[in-house]
């Protein structure tokens, strides 16, 4: 190796790591990101995009399904399970490529091992590499992820009890599934193997699925999944899990018959990647799994600083990749720098129906002691959705009713995810209702409902 | 290349300021280092120093123009080798951003003219105030108008944190509240019939009217008054300016501000700001002297009070009267501290309540000291008296602190031998 020394390390490839390497590279800065596996990290290799490949497929499976609505005749459907997995394969492969040229692009070294902390030295800190080689750097930022949580009583074995990682890379389709854990991850694997044919049971320990979503979000998905055949469990205690040849039985409080199917899910939730990072002998604060920072991403220890998820939820790479981008300016000392501001973070969900949402449920702002305007439009009022023949759904918008501010925005339906946005950047630029009210939305499309639901919440939506 | 000439920003708060006078004219050689203009602000006078060598090639905003936005080019220098006409060639022209020109006709007309109130504020966003072309563009989001205009918050004075200093709803929350300026249209009025004239109000003017008024409404004030003999005191002084060395003379002032100081010292409580969430409690007495200049007054801060001497404070004290009587202070000599000292002793004024000086919690009025008669033991008696009347803001100061804290500096200053200790 010839570069020992950087200015910046980013330890962990994934979109915070590697976003804030390039960001770093922009500003003049020498960076350097150390990767045990995949560039691109959990979201690429393992998380966001995989599935989105994976969710695809069942997608235009479930279209077929439906073509003769369209006037369109389909012989007889086949999926071939390895296909579609190796097609999700491909998709991460040619991602992380793409991550790995990008870097290279912008000059970052990269170097495939683990890192471990070492001692400051002169203003530089030292960190150790699995290959025995040693580097030293400025700053160094965590960026190492989390992994899934565990279950005090439920060890997942890879066979029967899978984590997200074994999900998605099925040989077989099961016969039936129990995933645990309604959040994004569950709720998305719920859909894609209900499409796929497999008899789905989704359980949550709170008392609705998708619990950080708004209320009347959680009820329409919860509806349309069952309407679908999912089978749902709110409120459910897991108390043991036992696995054999058969599969996997699990015995819930307060039922005497335990649950049986042929696999389990386990998306109960993630980790940070804490561990032999060396940690210990700084000041860094690890609390229940996380590191702690400030709004900047600096820990306990001079230098150091920590992004993404093993900081704590949500745990999202758009969330990841930005706190990269701050942290790094404001190492630079760039101007105007601001730390994420509170529901600032949209969240996506990319299940049938997608899930969208940014900023407050109607709970949250009515307990912050906002009065409120609240808008609603379904998708069964919009032109666009029915002639895709995917009417079903709604944009939920809540305004503060003395400033205008849009203090959240609810969505669930067609392509909400990519709609997203528009009221991301609505936020950002601090518009009102008045000057979401004025602008245009093209017709045809699915944003009218976004329109709509905004001048529902001032009793002026024209098309319901 | 020619230089461009910026409206410099002589504070990190300042967005606009007065373009008060040019000390060069066009054609004129300038070295670096050189006074070129002076800047009037809120608060002070400021001298603009070039800090290229050149020749001024063309003057773009002329002397006496309020409003200038920092960061507007004011002017251009030809670098050496140029002429002005080369300058000119390059095809550099008046900025297209309009430089303001404010007249106190028109700004009288205009002000005569409500601005239109939205009795339901969710129909209509009051509209960006780009109607007067006299008037640079506010940069603000429309969630931070409508805050701004909720709480009858001015946008003009709020520096943006946004992109390209775009003013942003935190911006506005963290401001602090000054109230739209009154119409004066009773006074144009006045102004046609010939009986009363109009003076534009400077900077500074606006900034005192909206700093006192927004204290005189929001923090509740209460006073208190004592008397102190100060025959002691004068004697004590004497006895020091005796002694001192050459240069050094203690005032009667110096002595009021080192007895404030120690009693903010002994009566930590009485040492705060209210900060709506918070109260701030100050580790030092940060003491702000009200200094009357030309056209108004501003209040240089002798910093940590209780920790310099009686010559060290009487040496501070000349200083920042001297330079704020000349319009010299820089911005962060006269932002600041916790508590205010008005003394209008020298007018002959006996006793005065004052009006607290935002955010500092409380202001000390000290009157004349003059030869009153006193009873002492069932005696009449004659003695030195001088009264002072401390204001303090209810908010975050209650009345048995206020009278505690009277009482220590009282000790102060009828026994000088303790302030000294």
């Amino acid at each position: 190796m010839t570069d020992t020394q950087f200015d910046i390390a980013v330890i962990g490839g994934g979109p915070g790591g590697y976003v804030a390497a390039i960001r770093a590279a922009q500003l003049g800065l020498k960076p350097v990101v150390i990767e045990r596996e995949n560039l691109g990290g959990i979201c690429l290799n393992w998380g966001c995009i995989p599935t989105k490949a994976l969710l695809r497929a069942a997608e235009l499976r479930h279209s077929i399904d439906e073509m003769a609505d369209f006037g369109i005749t389909v012989g007889e459907v086949k999926v071939d399970l390895a296909a579609v997995v190796k097609r999700s394969r491909k998709v991460a492969g040619r991602l992380s490529m793409g991550v790995k040229h990008l870097l290279k692009k912008n000059k970052v070294t990269v170097i495939a091992a683990e890192a471990k902390l070492g001692a400051a030295k002169d203003g530089l800190r030292q960190i150790n590499l699995s290959n025995g080689d040693m580097v030293s750097a400025k700053h160094v930022i965590i960026a190492t992820g989390a992994r899934a949580r565990a279950l005090p009583n439920i060890e997942a074995n890879g066979k029967t009890i899978l984590t997200y990682r074994e999900a998605m890379v099925p040989e077989t389709m099961p016969e039936s599934l129990i995933i645990v854990g309604s959040g994004a991850i569950g709720s998305e694997f719920a859909s894609f193997y209900h499409d796929m044919g497999v008899k789905v049971t989704l359980v949550e320990a709170l008392d609705r699925i998708l619990p950080v979503e708004d209320e009347d979000v959680s009820a329409f998905v919860q509806k349309s999944f069952e309407k679908r055949g999912i089978k749902i469990m709110t409120g459910v205690k897991l108390q043991a899990v036992t696995s054999d040849a058969n599969g996997v039985q699990a015995s819930i409080e307060g039922q005497d018959k335990p649950l049986q199917a042929s696999r389990m899910i386990l998306a109960v939730g993630i980790t940070g990647n804490t561990e032999n990072l060396g940690l210990e002998a700084t000041k860094i604060k690890v609390d229940r799994g996380h590191i702690v920072t400030d709004q900047w991403g600096a820990t306990g220890e001079a230098g150091i600083y920590a992004i993404g998820d093993v900081t704590g939820p949500p745990w999202l790479a758009h969330k990841a990749s930005h706190e990269g981008i701050i942290c790094v300016e404001k190492i630079t000392g760039q101007k105007d720098v601001h730390a994420i501001g509170a529901g600032a973070v949209p969240g996506c969900t990319y299940c049938r129906p997608q899930v969208a949402s940014v900023g407050m449920t109607e709970a949250a702002a009515k307990q912050a002691g906002h009065d409120l305007k609240i808008g609603q439009f379904p998708f069964a009022g919009n032109g666009k959705a029915i002639a895709l023949g995917d009417d079903g759904g709604f944009v939920k918008t809540i305004f503060d009713a003395k400033t205008g501010e849009l203090l959240g925005a609810h969505m669930v339906g067609p392509e909400v995810t990519e709609l997203i946005q528009g009221y991301a950047i609505a936020r950002t630029l601090e518009a009102t209702e008045a000057e979401l009210m004025a602008t245009i939305f093209p017709h045809p499309t699915l944003s009218e409902a976004m329109h709509e639901s905004v001048l529902d919440a001032y009793d002026r939506a024209i098309h319901f | 290349m020619a230089i461009e000439i910026k409206m410099p920003a002589l504070s990190p708060t300042m967005t606009t300021g007065t373009l008060a006078k040019w000390l060069v004219g066009e054609g004129d050689r300038v070295n670096s280092g050189d006074v070129i203009a002076e800047i009037e602000t809120d608060k002070a006078t400021m001298e603009v120093e070039s800090v290229d060598d050149g020749v001024m090639a063309k003057i773009f905003v002329d002397a006496g123009t309020e409003n200038v936005a920092v960061g507007a080019v004011i002017a251009v220098l030809a670098e050496d080798g140029e002429t002005a006409s080369d300058v000119a060639k390059a095809g550099l022209q008046e900025p297209s951003s309009p430089v303001p020109v404010t007249s106190v006709a028109a700004e009288a007309k205009e002000r005569a003219e409500p601005a239109p109130v939205t009795a339901a504020p969710v129909k209509a966003v009051p509209a960006p105030k780009t109607k007067s072309s006299d008037k640079p563009r506010i940069f603000a989001s429309p969630l931070a108008r409508r805050i701004a205009a909720d709480r009858n918050i001015a946008l003009e004075g709020i520096t943006g944190s946004g992109p390209y200093g775009r003013i942003l709803r935190r911006d506005v929350e963290s401001a602090a509240t000054a109230p739209i300026a009154q119409t004066t249209a009773a006074l144009a009025g006045a102004t046609q019939q010939g009986d009363s004239y109009l003076v534009a109000n400077s900077q500074m003017r606006k900034a005192i009217a909206s700093r006192l008024q927004d204290s005189k409404q929001q923090a509740p004030h209460f006073y208190l008054t004592v008397d102190c003999v100060i025959d002691n005191l004068l004697e004590a002084r004497k006895s020091l300016n005796a002694k001192a060395a050459e240069g050094i003379k203690i005032s009667v002032n110096d002595m009021i501000i080192r007895a404030a100081a120690m009693a903010l010292i002994a009566v930590p409580e009485a040492n705060a700001s209210w900060e709506g969430e918070n109260t701030r409690l100050f580790r030092h007495a940060d003491i702000a002297m009200a200094v009357a200049i030309d056209g108004g007054l501003i209040t240089p801060i002798v910093w940590a009070a209780e920790q310099k001497g009686l010559a060290a404070l009487s040496q501070v004290t000349t200083d920042l009267a001297a330079r704020a009587r000349d319009g010299k202070l820089a911005a962060n000599e006269y932002t600041g501290g916790s508590f205010t000292i008005s003394n209008l002793g020298m007018f002959g004024v006996r006793e005065f309540a004052a009006v607290i000086n935002p955010p500092h919690g409380g202001i000390l009025a000290v009157g004349a000291g003059e030869q009153r008669p006193i009873v002492i033991d069932g005696n009449l008696a004659v003695a030195t008296v001088m009264s002072v009347t401390l204001s303090a803001d209810h908010r975050a100061v209650d009345g048995a602190v206020g009278a505690r804290w009277l009482q220590a500096f009282k000790g102060f200053v009828e026994n000088p031998v303790t302030m000294l200790l």
